[in-house]
């Protein structure tokens, strides 16, 4: 199966489901650690893109990431905002001129993005945020395409490295972001930027398996 | 949760809108996005102080905008940054051609937004500087964490180069003396109770009926440590023994002394802890040479306090003393 403008769009309606559904989890884990508000931010964020791809669907798929960004780095705020921005922003120009994606192109788009974030919010893998199930994501999409593994692997196996990311945050010290300032106490809770980006990637594979 | 709402959605909307009315002869709001400027912006000639974060701090940073402090403020959504689109619109609507002096609370999100907000005016030909504030002591500044938080401080850096910028600092000397005014600034607070989001709608954390949280972020953001309830001159020495030691101030230093409410701590206490305060300074030769009580940034309804203490020289304190004509702050006019 190729991904298309439909597809992108679907997995962005998705989006703005799972992050309405997951408003109040993934603020109880940034109260935790951090100042309870990511839940109210993404569900902001992505019932605004909602809302504005319905008004006016964009011409294709760079158009629509592009959008996406946009409207994110509007409505989000907080360190999310420019962060998912910059993410939607690399991955609609990793799709310039492409009306349909292959697995290839699939994992062409989401480096872009997740290297995006990665620059923007100048994060290393272990230090409690986004990136870490965001690469480890990105590692496992790499293998699958490498081992000939079909779009549907490569979106599993993704999925699969950003829940494992996303559990590994627990036991972490945080050094980036507003949980950094807990030190030690930051221990023993689960990030919520890494939750946000395991959602976000398993609303992929749930959208777009094959 | 008991608050003064309509919608916990449209509460940020909703207040700028009550602020533009009961304020119209000092500021403008704009919505959509939403900022705040002195209502004969842009001043040509002038160096443009902005500033923004989060909401829940009022006064700060809506209430400082006005003559002699800020020429627009970006508020953001209850305790989040601003966006980009609200500072590159605020940057642009107080721009007099004299360059924007952007002042950032040291906050992933804050930093984030105001760079992103920087590099789209600079692609308009706008000249931007950005000086950060970090002067919170509670939070150890190390390469294992995001730096110390932006707290009081910021309060009197506003306060001072918006002196400055109406006195005709040049972009380059106001981000320098934003910087001065940093460096030798320092910061702790300490919450009695907690404080509840109003789009959250239960408190941030769990603070027991003895318990305090000593050096909490103005966020509520946990601090240093939790400790049981504590007399007001216990509590009064600990801060200012952190703040003294860091800097740290020495006998003979002149200070300006800002005793600052959390938002839901009477002035009866707050007045009593800067009675608290000015004894131990007095007791170490330090000599407060101007102060400030009251609420300026605060934490929604969070009861506590914190210290400020900026280390002062002649310059400093000419600036503070000049007029200012805003809603949270005003003297000599």
């Amino acid at each position: 199966m190729a991904i298309g403008k439909q597809e992108v769009l679907a997995w962005l309606e998705a989006l703005a489901c799972v992050y309405a559904e997951n408003r109040q989890y993934l603020t109880d884990l940034d109260a935790a650690i951090g100042d309870a508000d990511h839940g109210s931010n993404m569900d902001r964020g992505f019932a605004a893109v909602r809302a504005e791809l319905a008004a006016r669907e964009p011409a294709d798929i760079r158009k629509t990431l592009e959008t996406t960004a946009a409207i994110l780095i509007r409505t989000v705020g907080g360190a999310a905002g420019p962060l998912y921005g910059t993410f939607f922003l690399r991955a609609g120009a990793a799709a310039d001129g492409k009306a349909e994606l292959r697995a290839a192109d699939v994992v062409a788009l989401f480096e872009a993005g997740i290297l995006g974030v990665q620059q923007r919010g100048k994060a290393a893998p272990g230090e409690k945020t986004m990136v870490d199930a965001l690469l480890p994501a990105l590692a496992a999409m790499r293998d699958a395409l490498a081992a000939g593994g079909g779009l549907t692997a490569v979106l599993e196996q993704g999925a699969a490295a950003a829940e494992a990311g996303m559990r590994a945050t627990i036991p972490m010290q945080a050094r980036k972001g507003r949980a950094s300032y807990l030190g030690p106490r930051s221990v023993g809770h689960q990030d919520p930027g890494a939750t946000s980006s395991f959602l976000l990637l398993r609303a992929v594979v749930d959208t777009w398996r094959a | 949760m008991k608050k003064l709402l309509n919608d916990p959605a449209q509460v940020v909307r909703e207040s700028l809108a009550g602020l533009a009315l009961a304020h119209a002869d000092l500021l403008t709001v704009s919505f959509d996005p939403a900022y705040v400027v002195r209502t004969d912006a842009p001043v040509r000639g002038k160096v443009a102080v902005v500033s923004g974060g989060g909401s829940g701090h009022e006064p700060m940073h809506c209430g400082f905008v006005g003559k002699g402090m800020l020429d627009a403020a970006c508020p953001g959504q209850v305790f989040t940054s601003p966006t980009p689109d609200q500072i590159e619109a605020a940057t642009r609507a107080v721009d007099g051609g004299a360059g924007v002096l952007h002042i950032v609370k040291n906050y992933t999100g804050d930093i984030l937004n105001f760079e992103m907000a920087a590099d789209l005016c600079q692609a308009q030909g706008i000249e931007v500087r950005a000086a950060v504030i970090n002067d919170d002591v509670a939070v150890q500044d190390s390469l294992y964490t995001a730096g110390r938080r932006g707290v009081g401080a910021t309060v009197l850096a506003e306060k001072i180069c918006g002196a400055a910028a109406a006195r005709g600092y040049d972009l380059a000397r106001l981000e320098a003396l934003c910087r001065q005014v940093n460096e030798n600034a320092r910061s702790m607070g300490m919450a009695l109770t907690s404080c509840t989001v109003p789009a959250a709608g239960k408190p941030t954390f769990e603070l027991g009926e003895e318990e305090i949280e000593m050096g909490i972020g103005i966020h509520g953001e946990p601090g240093r440590e939790r400790v049981p309830l504590l007399a007001a001159r216990e509590i009064a020495v600990r801060m200012a023994e952190t703040i003294l030691a860091d800097l740290p101030f020495r006998s003979g230093d002149r200070v300006i002394a800002l005793v600052n409410g959390m938002g839901g701590t009477p002035l009866l206490e707050l007045y009593l802890v800067y009675g608290e305060l000015e004894k131990i300074l007095h007791a170490k030769g330090i000599a407060v040479a101007r102060r400030l009580v009251g609420n300026y940034i605060t934490s929604l309804e969070m009861a506590g306090c914190s210290f400020t203490l900026l280390r002062t020289g002649d310059e400093l304190l000419s600036l503070w003393d000049d007029p200012v004509l805003t809603p949270g702050l005003r003297w000599g006019l």
